[in-house]
C-alpha cells in the first residue's frame, strides 16, 4: 500500500492534482449549501438596506478598523442576551458587505447598540473615550467630528452594493447624495423624500451636534444609531419551527 | 565573466520578460496615479510607481551590465540571503508593533495620540497581524522554500531573474498592506485585510512563486520528491484558493481602492473564518512543518522518525484543517449543523497535529544530548513542543460549551500567541539559525551564547504572556456570565476591562521581552555575517562542485 504512495511522490502534477480535491471537499460541503438552503436565514420584517448616510458610516466603521475589538454578534446566551438584548439573526447581516460579526470585545458588542445611549454621549465618547468612561481603553477619535465627509463616490457606492446583491432601487441610487444630505437636515420633515425611500422609521437629525457641517461623526453616528434596530421583534417568533435551525 | 558575455544584447529571456513587465506595471501605475480621483487609491498609486521604477532603473544598469546570467552549476542563494534579511527585519518590526499595540491596551492615555489616527488600534493592530504573519512568516517561508527545494532537488532556482521578482513583488505587496491599514484601506476581512488591487497583486506573485518552485521541482536529478516539498506545495496551492475566494468583491471603481464583498452576512463570515482558519493551516501551520522536516533532520543529522508518518500526516492534515472553520462561529447565526460539522473536524485535528509533533520529536531519537549542547537544536524542539501544546488546546477550545467561554475573549489571543511565538517564531528563528553560517560559508554561527540569551529570554517572554491571556480571558468570560444571588448581571462590562489591567501588562512585557530576543539574534546574525570565512570557502569558490546532496 505504502508503494503506491510512490506516483504522488514522483510526480508533482500528480501532487498538486492530489491537494486540490483534498483540500476541496471541507469548504464545499460546508459553504455551498449556504448559498441555497433557505433555513440559512430567517424571513423577518423590517431590515432594509443602509442609508446613504449610514453607509458612509459603515464605511468609517470599516476603515477604523472597530471590528477588532467590537463584536457585532449576540450570542443566545443568557448573560449575552440581557446584557445586550436579543440574540442575533442571520437576516439582521443580510445585506452587510462585508459582515462585522467581529472575533473579538476588547469593548463591549454592538449589534443593538442603536438607540442606547443619545448622539451627544456617541459624540463625546468617540472624541475622548475616558471622559464618559474613565477605565475604558478605546482610542480617541476626535478628528471624525473635525473631517468633512467626503461623499464624493456615494452613488458609485451604493450601484456597487447592488451589483452584489444590496436590493437598492434605481431612485435610492440616484437620489444617494441628496438623501444623505437630507438625513442630517434637522428640517426635513416627517414627508421628506429620504423617509420615503428608506422608510417612515428613519432617524433623521443632526448627528454630531455641530448642524454647520456634515462630517464624518455624523455618518458614524448614523450608523451606531441604526444598528439591531431594523427588526421588529413583535412580529418574530423565535420558537417557530422554521426559525430553529 | 568577460566583456562579451556582459553585453546586454544575449541578455537572458527571462531577465528581459521581467523587464519588460516592470516597465509596463510602472506606466499602469503612472495613468492610475494620475487619473485617480480618490486620495487614498493615488496615495497607493505614487506606492507603485516609486516601486515599479526603482525596479526599472535597476534592472536597467543591470542588464546593461550584464547581471542576471545564471549559472546553472550553482545553487541561487543570493534571493535566500535577501529573504533571512528581510524575515528578520520584518520580525522586529512586525513585534515591534505588538508591543505598542498592547502598551495602548496598557496605558491608553499615554500610547494614543487624538491627533494621529493612524496611529489608533485599529489601524495598528491589523498592521501587526500582518508584518508577523505575512511579512516576518511569509519572507521566512519563501526564504526556506527556496533553499530547501535547490537542496532537496539537487537544482538550481527556475526561473533566472524571477525568483527576485517574487522576493521583491513580495516586500511591496507588504509595503501597500502596511502602508494601507494606516490610512485606512482595508477590506475589514481578518488576516485579509488589503483591498482588491493589492489582492490582485499578491495573485499575480504567488503564482510565479509557485512556478518557481515546481519549475524547481521539474528540474530535480532526485527521483522522489522530498517531505518537505509536499507541504511547501500544499501551503502554496491552498493559500491561492483560499485568497482568490475569499478576496472576491467588486470594487466601487477601477480608480478606487474601496471594494464590497462579493458575499454578505452568514455566507461572508464562513467564508472569512474557512480562508482564516486556514490561513492558520497552512500558511502558519503546513509552510512550517516543512521547515521541521528539512531543518530538524538536518541540524540533528538523523533522518525523519517515520516515513509512513509523514503520509499519513501530510493528507490526513490538509484533508481535515480545511473543515474547522466554522469553530470560529460557535453560537452565532451560523445555522447549528455547520457549526457541530466545524467542531467535529477540530477535534479530530488533534489526531494528525499530533502525529506531525511526534515525527519530529521522535526524529532526534539517539541525538537528544544535542538539546543540551546546541541551543538551536533546543529552539526547534521548544517549537514543536509549542506546536503541540497549541494543537491540543485549540480542539479543546472548538467544544461549543469551551468556546461559549472562551469565546471574544483573551484565551484566544492567548491561544494565537502560543502558536504564533511558541511554534512559527521558533521554528523559523532555529532554521534561520542553521542557514545563516551555511548561506554565508561561515563554520559557525558569532555567538552560541547570544543564541542562548535569546532563547531563555523569548521563552520567558511567551510564557508570561500567554499566562497572563488565559487569566485574563478566563477571568473576563466568568465575568460577563457572573449573576449576583438576586438573579441580575454581576458586572458591567468596562468592570472586566479595568480587571485586565495588570495581564495587560504583563502581557505587554512579555511581548517586549520577546522582540528583545529577536534584536539579540539580529545582532548575532550580522556578527556571524561579518566574521572571515573559513580558508576552504575560497577553494569552494575557485571550482569545487557548488551542487552537493543534502542528504
Amino acid at each position: 500500500m505504502w508503494k503506491r504512495h510512490e506516483k504522488f511522490e514522483r510526480h508533482s502534477l500528480i501532487l498538486v492534482l492530489g491537494i486540490i480535491i483534498v483540500v476541496s471537499i471541507g469548504g464545499l460541503v460546508e459553504i455551498s449549501p449556504l448559498f441555497y438552503l433557505e433555513s440559512t436565514i430567517e424571513k423577518v420584517e423590517g431590515v432594509r438596506p443602509y442609508t446613504p448616510l449610514e453607509q458612509a458610516g459603515r464605511d468609517i466603521y470599516v476603515r477604523e478598523g472597530c471590528y477588532v475589538c467590537h463584536s457585532q454578534m449576540i450570542r443566545p446566551l443568557r448573560d449575552e442576551v440581557e446584557r445586550y438584548g436579543h440574540y442575533s439573526l442571520a437576516a439582521e447581516s443580510m445585506y452587510d458587505h462585508p459582515f462585522q460579526w467581529g472575533s473579538k470585545r476588547t469593548g463591549p458588542d454592538l449589534a443593538r447598540v442603536g438607540g442606547k445611549y443619545s448622539d451627544s454621549w456617541h459624540h463625546d465618547h468617540l472624541t475622548d473615550p475616558r471622559s464618559v468612561v474613565p477605565e475604558s481603553n478605546m482610542p480617541p477619535y476626535k478628528f471624525l467630528a473635525e473631517t468633512d465627509l467626503d461623499y464624493r463616490a456615494i452613488e458609485q457606492r451604493l450601484s456597487t452594493l447592488t451589483a452584489v446583491g444590496v436590493p437598492y432601487t434605481k431612485a435610492q441610487i440616484a437620489n444617494a447624495a441628496a438623501d444623505l444630505e437630507q438625513q442630517v437636515d434637522p428640517y426635513a420633515g416627517e414627508t421628506s423624500a429620504l423617509k420615503k425611500r428608506y422608510g417612515a422609521k428613519v432617524q433623521q437629525r443632526d448627528f454630531d451636534g455641530d448642524p454647520q457641517r456634515l462630517t464624518e461623526m455624523d455618518a458614524l453616528i448614523a450608523y451606531l444609531q441604526v444598528l439591531g434596530t431594523m427588526v421588529d421583534f413583535r412580529t418574530y417568533k423565535a420558537e417557530d419551527p422554521e426559525n430553529l435551525r | 565573466m568577460t566583456q562579451a558575455a556582459a553585453r546586454s544584447d544575449d541578455a537572458p529571456f527571462d531577465a528581459l520578460a521581467l523587464y519588460t513587465f516592470t516597465g509596463i506595471a510602472a506606466l499602469l501605475a503612472l495613468l492610475a496615479t494620475a487619473f485617480t480621483k480618490d486620495p487614498a487609491f493615488r496615495f497607493h498609486g505614487y506606492v507603485m510607481l516609486v516601486g515599479f521604477l526603482i525596479a526599472f532603473l535597476t534592472m536597467t544598469v543591470g542588464l546593461g551590465s550584464g547581471r542576471f546570467r545564471s549559472d546553472p552549476t550553482r545553487y541561487a542563494d543570493g534571493v535566500i540571503r535577501a529573504g533571512v534579511i528581510a524575515t528578520m527585519f520584518w520580525a522586529v518590526a512586525g513585534l515591534l508593533a505588538g508591543v505598542v499595540i498592547a502598551a495602548q491596551l496598557s496605558w491608553p492615555t499615554i500610547f494614543y495620540f487624538p491627533d494621529l489616527p493612524w496611529l489608533n488600534f485599529g489601524r495598528l493592530r491589523p498592521l501587526h497581524t500582518s508584518a508577523v504573519i505575512f511579512a516576518f512568516g511569509g519572507n521566512a517561508l519563501i526564504a526556506t522554500s527556496f533553499y530547501v527545494v535547490q537542496r532537496t532537488c539537487k537544482a538550481r532556482l527556475a526561473g533566472g531573474a524571477w525568483p527576485w521578482f517574487v522576493f521583491w513583488g513580495y516586500q511591496l505587496f507588504i509595503v501597500l498592506a502596511a502602508t494601507g491599514y494606516l490610512a485606512g484601506i482595508t477590506q475589514s476581512r481578518e488576516y485579509a485585510e488589503p483591498e482588491w488591487y493589492v489582492d490582485i497583486w499578491l495573485t499575480i506573485v504567488w503564482v510565479a512563486y509557485l512556478l518557481v518552485f515546481l519549475g524547481t521541482i521539474w528540474k530535480r536529478k532526485e527521483p522522489h520528491i522530498y517531505v518537505a516539498n509536499w507541504f511547501y506545495l500544499a501551503f502554496i496551492v491552498t493559500i491561492a484558493i483560499l485568497h482568490l475566494v475569499n478576496n472576491a468583491a467588486v470594487p466601487v471603481g477601477l480608480l478606487e481602492a474601496k471594494s464590497y464583498s462579493a458575499f454578505a452576512g452568514v455566507q461572508d463570515a464562513l467564508i472569512q473564518w474557512w480562508y482564516g482558519h486556514n490561513a492558520v493551516g497552512f500558511f502558519l501551520t503546513a509552510g512550517f512543518l516543512a521547515m521541521m522536516y528539512y531543518f530538524v533532520p538536518k541540524r540533528v543529522e538523523r533522518p525523519v522518525y517515520s516515513y509512513r508518518l509523514s503520509i499519513v500526516h501530510f493528507w490526513s492534515l490538509i484533508f481535515i484543517y480545511i473543515w474547522a472553520g466554522p469553530h470560529h462561529l460557535h453560537y452565532t447565526a451560523l445555522p447549528q449543523w455547520t457549526q457541530t460539522l466545524g467542531m467535529t473536524f477540530s477535534i479530530m485535528l488533534w489526531m494528525p497535529s499530533w502525529g506531525g509533533m511526534i515525527n519530529g520529536l521522535m526524529t532526534l531519537s539517539g541525538a537528544w544530548d544535542k538539546l543540551r549542547t546546541d541551543p538551536v537544536v533546543r529552539m526547534m524542539v521548544v517549537a514543536i513542543a509549542f506546536y503541540g501544546m497549541a494543537t491540543f488546546e485549540g480542539p479543546l477550545m472548538s467544544i461549543r460549551a469551551v468556546n461559549s467561554l472562551s469565546h471574544y475573549t483573551d484565551w484566544g489571543i492567548g491561544h494565537v500567541h502560543s502558536g504564533a511565538l511558541g511554534w512559527v517564531g521558533f521554528i523559523s528563528f532555529g532554521a534561520i539559525y542553521c542557514m545563516v553560517p551555511w548561506l554565508w560559508k561561515k563554520d559557525r554561527l558569532y555567538s552560541n551564547q547570544l543564541v542562548e540569551w535569546h532563547f531563555w529570554i523569548a521563552t520567558t517572554g511567551i510564557l508570561l504572556y500567554i499566562a497572563a491571556m488565559w487569566v485574563s480571558g478566563i477571568m473576563e468570560g466568568l465575568m460577563w456570565r457572573e449573576y449576583t444571588p438576586q438573579g441580575y448581571l454581576a458586572n458591567a462590562f468596562v468592570e472586566t476591562v479595568a480587571a485586565k489591567h495588570v495581564e495587560n501588562i504583563v502581557r505587554t512585557v512579555g511581548g517586549l521581552m520577546y522582540l528583545a530576543g529577536a534584536v539579540i539574534m539580529s545582532f548575532n546574525l550580522w556578527r556571524t555575517i561579518r566574521m572571515p570565512s573559513p580558508a576552504n570557502a575560497g577553494a569552494q569558490a575557485a571550482g569545487v562542485p557548488a551542487l552537493m546532496a543534502a542528504e
